[in-house]
């Protein structure tokens, strides 16, 4: 589904990437690793379009992203979620799902200002998905809610909603438990084993070892801008590279 | 003969409106540097010298030398009023607030000053005589000579400031790094009202030294400022060798041009060459 | 299944934008019969047209999130092309007006899509820049504009053998435009466009990654409300047959921004309140002449340091969060 092929990126002279490569097979949920600043959030702008990588090649379903601008990513179906959340705060919770079917939508300046019958089934289809969405991340009831009245947990269950409401061939989820308490984090696990079954592919970044351990069909370990492992849950946990890239930073800070 | 005179009058002319739009192009860029934001109200430091200047002069009785240091402190005073009444109690720091704010504070100074000091134009006398003098063929008045000299050192006692004093020092901490600098224990919210009063100076001075070649009225700040502003971008907003560089060139290229173009759309060059910086090489020529 | 009376009142909530204006368009109708002071029917007027000029501004700046203290210079575009197409060319008035807009697009894309890669101080800056000169050009080229004394003799509109030559006559047709003008803004701030502008003018980076063309975006908000500009400046120049540089310099410009801001940055009904506040304030206040920038100015602080969302829009936001948190 998802082919990275020897990205590398550097900011200034410092690399942020080097020379990574993995896949992330269709279905399943594979896990992006690493100790902070292992280059995990730059990957992630990479693939959608937010930044670019100086070389190497990303490839969605064979065909080359990343010379594609962030918009055109999402118009191929790549959806995410930001690590430090990207809600519109002055829209309400509906509008900011309905946000996430962009791509769906009449683009037209014109069409849209005439709002034609056409459009208005459109927009009264597209609010039902929206709904749905919120439904299934169990929000429904806040749906007209100013996003900025949610607690954090809500917003971060919203940005899940937006990101896969437009049935997305990929989702790439940033941290999306970092700040949650236990309960929470149970919920958004069980929100994610939903996705998979639904068909959904998605990337997952994640420090939190429990989630990752529970949900990932697959794991790709970054230190320092370099791929060090790549396998499913039990072989990584194995692996003395990736031992050493925690333990190791583990020892220097003690 | 006549084409050198010529070439050297215009040269004159455009290094006086230089200075000026360099003056005005510091005042802009301390703010900038120190609260990432622009401020409109500048363009109204420089009118406010000038009208400081004629009631010190004509209302209060002063001397010159006097008038001319009560205005231009005047100014300052007003560039930290504005600080405190007008920027900082704004609960939003959403950019385009900020920027629309500072648009609403200099409508309000524009309309108090036509308040105080009506709508009609006023003469102000110039530092030291009327005679134009005469300089390798072409001429000059006095008070362009001293819109120089003042200018130059000016920017003299700022680079010392910054360099070697404790509070342009602390200005220089807070433009580079607010958080840091607030870390270390510096007064950020007096580094703020400081560098607004510094803009003032800089505005007054210019107002005190271009009023009396212009003629004063309430708005005469404006044009004068945007273009202040334009030759701040021309050379890179936030470098002040930028805003030296850019005043100097904006200055130049306008008044060649109006004397070997055309002299009806003089005011238009300074826009069109901001037109043409903003969309070719938006950091300007020393920009960041 | 529902009753009759839920029925009703889900058409009603349904086609709500739609009926209000309805509602509206009709009281607008109807006005002229109960008050014929040819002044005060000018007076509206005027605010119909500038309500147009606010429109577009206010989808630009309020929901777009862009800045632009110029957009008078594309008023002059309109109400000039208009007035040199008519009189000096003598060329039919409402095929003028279309080849005017269209001549206003051309230059909006030839600013826009430049100017439009800045943003906050710069591009500003490259607005008030663009407008000085258009400015400066109406006042020096006068042979072509008239100069500083303005240029007259704009023939009237005429749609058959009906000649727009009172105040009563101006009324339907500037309020017409209005009316179809605010129509299809609400509409457009409704549709998943709408929301994709309000987006942008939040996050830009998430704005991208849900798929909106951020640099079209700009330019097609930018260019609408150029062209409703130009648009209004027609109808300025058809409606006063005379038109002079001083109401179309950076200053006016300024008046524009502080009508959005006034009435709320983003909010379309807003625009109508903003536009009327403005445009009435001379008739309130006697000797605004004196005080009118201090008036204007202390507006525009207040309202940005207190409610920067705006009069109609801080209230109806306050109202709205006191409703959901009560439920």
């Amino acid at each position: 589904m998802l082919e990275v092929a020897n990205v590398s990126k550097w900011f200034g002279g410092l690399p942020a990437l080097q020379d990574v490569s993995f896949t992330v097979p269709s279905g399943r949920i594979t896990a992006l690793i690493g100790p902070n600043g292992a280059g995990k959030t730059t990957l992630i702008n990479c693939i959608t379009g937010v930044d670019t990588a100086k070389s190497g090649k990303i490839l969605l379903d064979q065909c080359l992203v990343n010379t594609l601008p962030a918009h055109r990513i999402a118009a191929l179906g790549v959806a995410r979620t930001f690590q430090n959340l990207k809600l519109f705060s002055n829209l309400s919770v509906l509008d900011n799902v309905l946000t996430g079917l962009t791509v769906k939508a009449e683009q037209s300046f014109v069409f849209s200002m005439l709002r034609l019958p056409a459009l208005r089934h459109q927009e009264r289809y597209l609010r039902l998905r929206a709904l749905e969405s919120l439904d299934d991340f169990g929000l429904s009831n806040k749906a007209y809610w100013p996003a900025s009245a949610l607690s954090y947990g809500e917003k971060k269950r919203v940005e899940m909603a937006r990101a896969f409401v437009g049935d997305p061939r990929l989702v790439l989820l940033d941290e999306p438990v970092a700040g949650l308490n236990t309960d929470e984090t149970v919920q958004i696990a069980q929100h994610i084993r939903q996705q998979r079954s639904a068909g959904h592919t998605m990337l997952l970044v994640e420090h939190d070892m429990e989630l990752v351990m529970d949900v990932a069909d697959q794991i790709v370990v970054l230190d320092s801008g370099r791929c060090i492992a790549c396998g499913t849950p039990e072989a990584v946990q194995k692996n003395p590279l990736v031992l050493e890239a925690y333990l190791g930073r583990m020892e220097a800070t003690a | 003969m006549n084409g050198f005179h010529d070439l050297l009058q215009f040269i004159f002319a455009g290094l006086t409106n230089g200075a000026i739009y360099t003056l005005i192009a510091l005042g802009f860029c301390v703010v900038q540097n120190t609260m990432g934001i622009v401020n409109f109200t500048q363009v109204d430091f420089v009118s406010l010298g000038g009208m400081f200047l004629f009631s010190g002069l004509f209302w209060a009785g002063l001397p010159m030398g006097m008038a001319l240091f009560v205005a231009v402190a005047g100014v300052t005073v007003m560039g930290m009023a504005v600080e405190r009444l007008g920027v900082r109690p704004s609960r939003s720091k959403d950019h385009l607030v900020l920027i629309f704010l500072t648009i609403g504070i200099s409508i309000v100074l524009r309309g108090a000053m036509k308040l105080i000091w009506g709508k009609n134009r006023m003469a102000v006398p110039p530092l030291a005589g009327e005679e134009p003098l005469r300089f390798a063929g072409a001429s000059i008045l006095p008070q362009a000579v001293a819109v120089l000299v003042i200018t130059v050192l000016a920017i003299v006692l700022l680079v010392f400031f910054f360099r070697g004093t404790r509070l342009g020092l602390a200005m220089r901490a807070v433009a580079s790094n607010q958080a840091a600098a607030s870390v270390v224990g510096i007064p950020v919210g007096r580094i703020k009202a400081a560098s607004f009063a510094l803009a003032g100076a800089l505005g007054g001075l210019a107002g005190v030294l271009v009023t009396p070649i212009t003629t004063l009225s309430y708005d005469v700040g404006v044009l004068l400022g945007l273009k202040g502003f334009a030759a701040a971008i021309l050379g890179g907003f936030g470098s002040f060798p930028g805003a030296v560089l850019g005043g100097v060139g904006l200055g130049l290229v306008e008044s060649l041009t109006a004397g070997y173009v055309s002299s009806a759309y003089k005011d238009v060059v300074a826009f069109v060459v901001l037109l043409l910086v903003l969309f070719a090489r938006p950091k300007g020529l020393l920009g960041k | 299944m529902l009753s009759a009376k839920d029925n009703i009142f889900y058409f009603l909530y349904l086609h709500r934008t739609g009926l209000t204006v309805t509602f509206l368009s009709i009281l607008l109708l109807l006005w002229p019969m109960v008050e014929s002071n040819p002044y005060t029917v000018g007076l509206s007027n005027l605010i119909a047209i500038y309500v147009l000029v606010v429109l577009g501004l206010n989808l630009f700046i309020g929901y777009a999130g862009q800045i632009s203290l110029g957009h008078a210079a594309f008023f002059a575009i309109g109400a000039y092309g208009s007035a040199i197409a008519t009189t000096t060319l003598g060329l039919p008035a409402w095929p003028s007006m279309i080849a005017v807009a269209l001549v206003t697009v051309l230059v909006a894309l030839a600013v826009g899509v430049p100017a439009l890669k800045l943003s906050g101080h710069y591009l500003a800056m490259a607005t008030l820049g663009f407008n000085i000169v258009v400015y400066t050009v109406l006042v020096q080229w006068d042979t072509v504009t008239g100069g500083p004394s303005g240029f007259s003799g704009i023939p009237y509109l005429t749609l058959g053998s009906l000649v727009f030559d009172n105040e009563i006559r101006f009324h339907y047709l500037v309020w017409t435009f209005a009316m179809v003008a605010l129509l299809l803004c609400l509409n457009l701030v409704r549709s998943g466009v709408g929301r994709g502008l309000a987006a942008m003018a939040e996050d830009e980076t998430a704005a991208s990654t849900l798929g909106v063309d951020i640099r079209r975006s700009k330019v097609k908000v930018f260019v609408l409300s150029a062209t409703l500009a130009s648009i209004a400046g027609s109808l300025f120049a058809h409606c006063y047959a005379f038109v002079s540089p001083e109401s179309f310099n950076i200053f006016v410009s300024v008046d524009f921004m502080i009508m959005v801001v006034v009435g709320g940055m983003g909010s379309i009904w807003g625009t109508l309140f903003g536009a009327s506040l403005i445009t009435l304030l001379p008739e309130w206040i006697e000797a605004l002449d004196t005080f009118k920038e201090i008036v204007h100015g202390l507006i525009l602080v207040l309202i940005l340091l207190f409610l920067p969302q705006g009069l109609i829009a801080g209230l109806v936001e306050s109202v709205r969060k006191k409703i959901a948190l009560s439920k």
